[in-house]
Order: C-alpha cells, then sequence, then structure tokens
C-alpha cells in the first residue's frame, strides 16, 4: 500500500463544507436501527460545538426508499424532494444537511438531473405549488451528516476523552471504514475524497487516533441493496454479499466497523449474528462479533459519553470488547436501562456468538 | 539558398523526417524539450511483432540525421507568423526563421493512476507496460520478483468514455502480447492472463504473434474488462473482471498487475500547437486538413504535422507518416520559394 497514492486522490476529491448554519433533516429508518445517533449528531454540533443545525418537525421520508423499489414515480419524488428543499428556503437556510445516504444520493441524482433537464425541473416547480403552495429553492450546498462530522473531526478530536487506542497495547484500533454505496459511488466528486478511496471516515479515524485498515472486498455492498433485502425471496443474496466481506477482512484483524449509510451498519451488525448462529463462524476474537458503530457513535464514544446513552445496547453484536479497549468505563447492570431506568427488556442470548 | 524547416518533437516521426528533408536539401532544426533525443522509443525494450531491439531502431535512425541541427533542452518559446515563414524564438535564445514547420510532437502515456479502480500509485504490485519495459531494460523492479500469477490489463486510458479517452491507441493489444510472451519466457512457471474488450491485431505478423502466445505459452485470454484491483494481506493482488464469453464474473488473486495505458495528446505538444494556433478536434489530437488525401497537412499553411500528433500510430505507421509529410514539406516549399528549386536539383543529382 502506498499511502501518498491515496493522499494524491483523496487531494483531488475535496468538497466544500461550510462552516455553520445548516438545515437538518433525518432518516426514516436510522431512529429504529441505531436510536441516539441522530441526536448524538445534534447534541454535539450543538451543544458541544455551538453549531447553528436547525430541523422541524414537518419535513419527511424523502422517498428513497420507494424510488429504489420501483414504487413511486420519479416526479412524484422529485417533489418531495422539492418540498423538503422549499423549507429549507422558508426557514431562512441555503445548507442543506441529511442524515441518510440514501436520501443524500436521491438528492443528488435529483439536483443533477434537474441541472440536465430543466423542463423537469419547471414541471416540478410547479407540481410544488399546486400540491403545497411553497416556493421552489435548491440548496446552495447539499451536505451529508459525515462530511460534517469530518469537518468538525479536529475540534471534535479537541474535546476527545478517549482515543481510538487500544488502551493495553498503546497501539491504534484497527478500524474497517465503509461508506453507503449512494455516498459517492453514484457521484465520486459528491463525497470527499471521492469513490474508489473515500477519505471522509478514514479523516475521522485519523484525526482520531485509530487506523484504517485497507481490505480487499472493501468496495462491496454492505448486503442491503434494497431488492437483495426488501423482498424477502432474494435475502440469501444479501447475507452472500456481508459474508463475502467479513471473510475478505477477517485476516486483518479489525477491532470494529465505522459507517455512515443507515443500512450498512445494521446489515453488517445482524448479518453477522445470523451467520454466527447458522453456521458458528464468528469474525472477531474469541467468539466476539465485530462491532458496527455509526461515525456519531464513535464520535460520541471518542467525547466520552456513556455508551448506553449512545444506544450500543441495541447493537446485535456486543460492543464490550471495544469499550474495554478503549478504556471506557461502562456499567454492564444499566445496558438495558433506558431512560429513567425504564426496563427496555433483553434479547435472547446467542448460542454461537458472545 | 536552403530553407529552413524547424521540427518540434525528436522523437521517431521528428528524426526520420530530419532524415528525409536533410536529403532534400533543407536546412532541417530539430528541437526536442527532453534531454535526449527517441522519444518513447528511447524507453522502450522490444518492439513487437519480431522482438527487435527498440534501441537498434533509435540507433538506426539516429544514425541516418548527420547534417541535421539538433538541441535538446529546448522548446518553443514563442511564434510568429511573417508573410512566408515563421519566426520562432527557442528557449536557448536561438531565433529561427523557419519556411515550414513540421510538428512531431507525439504522445504522452496515460496517466494510469486515473483509473482509480486499477489502483496505480496505490497497491504496490501495479505497474504500467511503460513500468514493465524499464524492467526489461534494466533488469531490476522491486515489484517483480519471481510472479507466478501475472495480469494485463487491455484498454487503460483507450476506449474508455469515463475517463474521457474514446480512441483506440492501436498499439496496446500488440504490446500486451509481446510483454506477455517475454514475461512468460521470463518466468516460465507462472500463469499469465490478457483481459482485454477486442483483440486489435490488425498489422503483419500480428496475429502470428497473438496464436503464438496461446499455443506456445499458454497465456489465456479473458475478454471482459477489469472492474476493480485490490491488495490482499499478503500484499498480493486481487483483481475482479467479467469473463464475457462464459458470462461469469470472476475473481483472480495475481502477484503482479500490468496495465496497458494508452496515448494521450501530448500536453507540450499542444503547448507549441496554441503558440500557432493550430486547431484540435475533439480527441485532442491536431486536424489535418484533408484527412485521408494528405493527412500531414495542418489547416494553416506552412504547418504540417506527422506521427503521434494526429493520432496514435504504430511505430511503422509514424515513421511512414514522417515521410509522406516530408514530401509535403518539400511540395508546399518548392511551390512557394521557386528560386530554391535549382539548388535543390543539385543537391538531388549528387545522390
Amino acid at each position: 500500500m502506498i499511502y501518498e497514492g491515496k493522499q494524491k486522490i483523496w487531494a483531488d476529491y475535496q468538497k466544500e463544507i461550510p462552516d455553520d448554519h445548516y438545515f437538518y433533516v433525518r432518516s426514516c429508518i436510522r431512529q429504529s436501527f441505531f436510536p441516539a445517533s441522530e441526536a448524538t449528531f445534534l447534541d454535539i454540533t450543538r451543544n458541544r460545538l455551538g453549531k447553528d443545525i436547525f430541523e422541524t418537525e414537518h419535513h419527511t421520508t424523502c422517498g428513497g426508499i420507494a424510488y429504489h423499489s420501483d414504487t413511486i414515480p420519479q416526479e412524484t419524488v422529485m417533489t418531495i424532494i422539492a418540498r423538503q428543499f422549499a423549507l429549507m428556503a422558508k426557514n431562512g437556510y441555503e445548507n442543506y444537511v441529511c442524515s441518510c445516504i440514501t436520501s443524500f444520493g436521491l438528492y443528488c441524482e435529483t439536483m443533477e438531473t434537474w441541472r440536465e433537464f430543466p423542463e423537469l425541473e419547471a414541471k416540478i416547480r410547479e407540481n410544488l405549488w399546486k400540491t403545497c403552495k411553497l416556493d421552489f429553492a435548491k440548496p446552495k450546498f447539499l451536505i451529508h451528516a459525515s462530511d460534517l462530522v469530518y469537518k468538525y473531526r479536529n475540534l471534535i478530536a479537541k474535546q476527545a476523552v478517549h482515543k481510538l487506542v487500544n488502551v493495553h497495547t498503546g497501539q491504534p484500533l484497527r478500524v474497517v471504514e465503509h461508506i453507503g454505496c449512494h455516498y459517492s459511488k453514484m457521484f465520486p466528486s459528491k463525497g470527499v475524497g471521492g469513490a474508489e478511496y473515500p477519505y471522509v471516515l478514514v479523516g475521522m479515524i485519523e484525526a482520531w487516533g485509530g487506523e484504517i485498515v485497507d481490505y480487499p472486498e472493501r468496495r462491496h455492498c454492505c448486503g442491503f441493496g434494497f431488492r437483495q433485502y426488501f423482498i424477502k425471496g432474494n435475502r440469501g443474496y444479501s447475507i452472500s454479499n456481508t459474508h463475502k466481506k467479513f471473510e475478505s477482512m477477517e485476516p486483518f484483524h479489525p477491532d470494529f466497523i465505522i459507517t455512515n449509510c443507515p443500512g450498512c451498519p445494521y446489515f453488517m451488525d445482524r448479518w453477522q449474528y445470523v451467520i454466527a448462529e447458522s453456521t458458528g463462524k464468528t469474525y472477531g476474537k474469541d467468539g466476539h462479533g465485530i462491532p458496527v458503530l455509526t461515525y456519531e457513535e464513535v464520535a460520541g464514544l471518542v467525547m466520552g459519553y456513556d455508551p448506553w446513552d449512545l444506544g450500543l445496547q441495541t447493537h446485535q453484536v456486543g460492543v464490550e470488547p471495544l469499550l474495554d479497549k478503549m478504556g471506557i468505563e461502562y456499567d454492564p447492570e444499566k445496558k438495558y436501562l433506558g431512560k429513567g431506568g425504564k426496563d427496555i427488556g433483553q434479547p435472547e442470548p446467542c448460542i454461537c456468538m458472545k | 539558398m536552403k530553407n529552413n524547416v524547424l521540427i518540434v518533437g525528436g522523437g521517431p516521426a521528428g528524426l526520420e523526417a530530419s532524415s528525409q528533408l536533410q536529403r532534400l536539401g533543407y536546412n532541417v532544426i530539430l528541437i526536442e524539450r527532453s534531454a535526449a533525443l527517441g522519444g518513447h522509443l528511447a524507453k522502450w525494450d522490444r518492439l513487437f511483432p519480431s522482438g527487435v531491439s527498440a534501441q537498434d531502431a533509435l540507433k538506426t535512425l539516429l544514425g541516418r540525421i548527420e547534417g541535421v541541427k539538433c538541441f535538446t533542452d529546448t522548446e518553443v518559446q514563442s511564434i510568429n507568423r511573417l508573410d512566408k515563414s515563421y519566426n520562432v524564438i527557442l528557449s536557448n535564445g536561438i531565433t529561427v526563421l523557419a519556411d515550414a514547420v513540421l510538428m512531431t510532437t507525439g504522445f504522452d502515456l496515460f496517466e494510469a493512476s486515473r483509473k482509480e479502480e486499477y489502483g496505480y500509485g496505490i497497491y504496490n504490485q501495479v505497474m504500467t507496460n511503460a513500468d514493465l519495459e524499464a524492467y526489461f531494460r534494466n533488469h531490476s523492479d522491486k515489484r517483480i520478483d519471481n510472479p507466478r500469477r501475472i495480469g494485463f490489463v487491455h484498454c487503460v486510458g483507450s476506449r474508455d468514455e469515463k475517463a474521457g479517452c474514446r480512441s483506440c491507441s492501436k498499439v496496446c493489444c500488440a504490446t500486451a502480447v509481446k510483454q506477455a510472451i517475454e514475461m512468460k519466457q521470463a518466468f516460465p512457471e507462472a500463469d499469465v492472463f490478457c483481459f482485454y474488450m477486442d483483440l486489435r491485431l490488425f498489422g503483419r505478423h500480428y496475429e502470428d504473434m497473438y496464436l503464438k502466445a496461446q499455443k506456445d505459452y499458454g497465456i489465456r485470454f479473458i475478454r471482459g474488462r477489469v472492474a476493480e484491483v485490490a491488495e490482499n494481506a499478503d500484499g498480493s493482488l486481487q483483481v475482479k473482471a467479467e469473463d464475457t464469453v462464459a458470462s461469469k464474473p470472476l475473481k483472480v488473486s495475481l502477484d503482479l498487475l500490468v496495465l496497458m495505458a494508452g496515448m494521450r495528446p501530448s500536453v507540450s505538444g499542444r503547448r507549441v500547437g496554441e503558440l500557432l494556433e493550430v486547431p484540435v478536434e475533439e480527441d485532442g489530437y491536431f486536424s489535418v486538413r484533408e484527412g485521408i488525401v494528405s493527412g500531414q497537412r495542418s489547416p494553416l499553411p506552412g504547418i504540417f504535422l506527422a506521427g503521434a500528433a494526429t493520432g496514435p500510430k504504430t511505430l511503422p505507421d509514424t515513421l511512414a507518416d514522417a515521410r509522406a509529410a516530408a514530401v509535403l514539406v518539400d511540395d508546399y516549399l518548392s511551390g512557394i520559394f521557386t528560386e530554391a528549386k535549382h539548388y535543390k536539383n543539385l543537391v538531388r543529382e549528387l545522390w
């Protein structure tokens, strides 16, 4: 591996990320999968870093899941997106930051389509007025939330309580990074670092003391892939994609995986359990899995948030080995206690995976 | 009085045209921006299809330019068009009053790192055709340590809309077959794979070379583009491709991957072209005045073009193009400077 070669590519794929004043839109599914990630993003950016991040309860889905399932006409999904953008402008913002990679890809695709076909943009403008009585607007800057955490990575590092370092050995933690396919594979110039060697998550890991693992199937899909999973009969494809990735990364002994997509952490986390329980194979040390975290969760751990406040108990793969390596104290008794000490219930123990 | 002809570019086309125009009785000034004459030929080891020495071929070309005024490490600084000629100021301070200018500015090799998915400059075991020729010449490259599985990727930066390079580079298929044979000769135990879209082996004896590669050396030709390259834990490469004959995706581990970087318009040639205001076509190569019937004339009076300045060419095609350009330059100058005809006739009678 020639690190300087990657640096050259990273230099070619930088994008302008404004420092402040964003209109924030959430993901449809992340709050179910990883319930504290978006709340942590807002807490870090607003309360720890003092940034102006605005959100409104009036925003909706972007329509991406329906779009990629071929169940919604393109003009309809574009009108939904135009409404989101109009809400941004109505509230006095011109920088748009979204939590979801599917949304980010779809916003990029929509804006490129409008640029290429102005007559379609005119039609959507008309649709928006007819249906919502809102004025059409486009963001000046379209940013994914991981871009913003990348932008703030050094500010976060300054407030770090823990580093991505094994406190027992002093060695940097070995981290696999996995970006969502729709982050930059469709439009490489829209992602930090491009599509082949994306830097957005690498930059965070480097800034917080970790070491990136480059493994052969790094580019491969996590196993979500929409139709691979939505159609029940195709789910074998989904798990075989995930299996391929884990077989490929296993020889590199990663300490954890960082992701920036709603689907990727979910599938790489949950399918590890299925692989373990159906084949007996685990990919971490001593029968453990490899923890899969969102970038907000990693930022939260680095900044000293309580692991259970970050929602790490909702992961299928136990995160305790990672917490131990980072020297993070946690109370096992409180793992399944929610807000106000409410018992949120425990999953059945795994047979093959610790 | 001898007419001055300025030739810009000291590769094979420039050398061959220089020698031809010198023999026709012109005062030839050849400039080359690098330190040595020979262009890409000077860096090559052997030439397809017969495997003759590139250095011997270059020596032959250099041996023919006696009397030509050569300036290396020299570039065109500025050009002014006069009534019948061009006033050219060179970077070495010399001013040339050129009655004709022949652009033999050649090509640049495609920058293989632009095909990011192939990992040139990122993965240690990925190299280019030019790197491999350097190895054949010097017998030293830390990437080559008794490789057991070797791959060649055709059309890197050729016939590739995504890379902005639509045209075929003409020489890569034959070069890949030649280099694959040479690697098999050097490492008989190695498995050698060539990943191709089409095999364009159009020249005389090229097809024979291709058949020999399969029959005598067991080189495997796989019709399909390489999708991506990655590095395994042991430093070897994982290569994913599609075998379009078998209609199956495939994944192989290789010890060495050679990218057949194609031809791109010369950046420094384009700079000189801009000074002269020579138009270029969409592919980046210079436009010619009458494509089929006289492909060596530029649309501007007194400006001629030869070799890869007007698109990818093999070495024999380049040399033939240079000779054709010399004839057209002679034809042009004979028409413009009629008083020079008598002198040239005397020179030719001496032959």
